[in-house]
């Protein structure tokens, strides 16, 4: 019997990493959402956000809302600023959006959250980068879909 | 214990000639080996001045079995951990970015200095890092 041979996959459009980048660098934007993202990569927001969950194995949301969490957990746990303005620093306009998706996604609340983690400081000791990529929450619901 | 150091690492690239460009051009390190092996090519390139330590840009055609994974891993921002000292990131920030390469963050302030990230046209991720003279302490818990 013939061996099937099948053509490998080709590899993600570069598009989508820029995308991911771009989330990574302007989380704090309040005004970047899918559509933003999905009009910088010349697609619609359903196709391209079909092909990065694809890629990444969640949907563009989802990713922007877990760098915001991740970044809001960060900044709650090495700097002084109170949650309001930890809610404002990460993207979100609203602190009850904040509280709700923190909570949904972390398990407690910010200020619960940072009364926890505040013994652990040593963790600043990891490289940045390394952080944000540990550190990040990987299961928030999309609510978008 | 042996004598040892690390003397060649081999990063996979998405195209030699593409990536031995970039390299050269854009992040102005040397071509140190270019050679023919029948098929593919051997390159090296290292930056001007440090002899001990050179980046082999790898085809990954050389391993046709795992070709299409280490491009797509390449593609989704999989393959990082080259970490390329300055002694000055903000200043090298701005040429680099003036040459067209393309950071994933701006340089931020960090405990062990100043850091920022960058990708080569194939995506994967590269830190440059100024190291500060003196750490800066841990936050008080």
């Amino acid at each position: 019997m013939a061996a099937t041979v099948t053509a490998p996959p080709a590899p993600p459009a570069r598009h989508l990493l820029r995308a991911r980048d771009h989330v990574d660098k302007h989380y704090a934007d309040a005004a970047l959402d899918v559509p933003a993202l999905a009009r910088q990569a010349h697609a619609s927001p359903a196709h391209f956000s079909r092909c990065f969950r694809e890629t990444f194995g969640e949907t563009p949301h989802q990713y922007l809302q877990t760098r915001r969490i991740e970044r809001a957990q960060e900044l709650l746990r090495l700097s002084d600023l109170t949650v309001g303005e930890v809610c404002v620093a990460v993207g979100y306009r609203s602190l009850g959006s904040f509280s709700a998706t923190f909570k949904r996604t972390v398990g407690v609340s910010p200020t619960v959250w940072r009364d926890q983690v505040r013994g652990e400081a040593l963790v600043a000791r990891i490289p940045s980068c390394f952080r944000r990529e540990w550190q990040r929450p990987r299961a928030v619901p999309d609510t978008t879909r | 214990m042996p004598n040892l150091k690390v003397a060649i690492l081999c990063a996979m690239v998405g195209d030699q000639d593409e990536a031995l460009a970039w390299y050269t051009e854009k992040l102005g390190f040397e071509k140190r080996t270019d050679v023919d092996a029948g098929g593919w090519h051997w390159i090296t390139v290292a930056p001007p001045g440090q002899n001990d330590f050179e980046i082999s840009l790898i085809d990954p055609s050389v391993r046709p079995d795992i070709e299409p994974d280490v491009r797509s891993l390449m593609a989704r921002g999989g393959l990082n951990g080259i970490i390329i000292q300055t002694d000055d990131c903000r200043a090298a920030y701005a040429e680099l970015v003036a040459k067209g390469v393309e950071f994933t963050s701006e340089p931020e302030e960090v405990f062990y200095g100043i850091d920022c990230g960058f990708r080569d046209p194939f995506g994967n991720g590269f830190r440059l890092t100024q190291i500060a003279d003196v750490p800066a302490p841990v936050p008080s818990s």
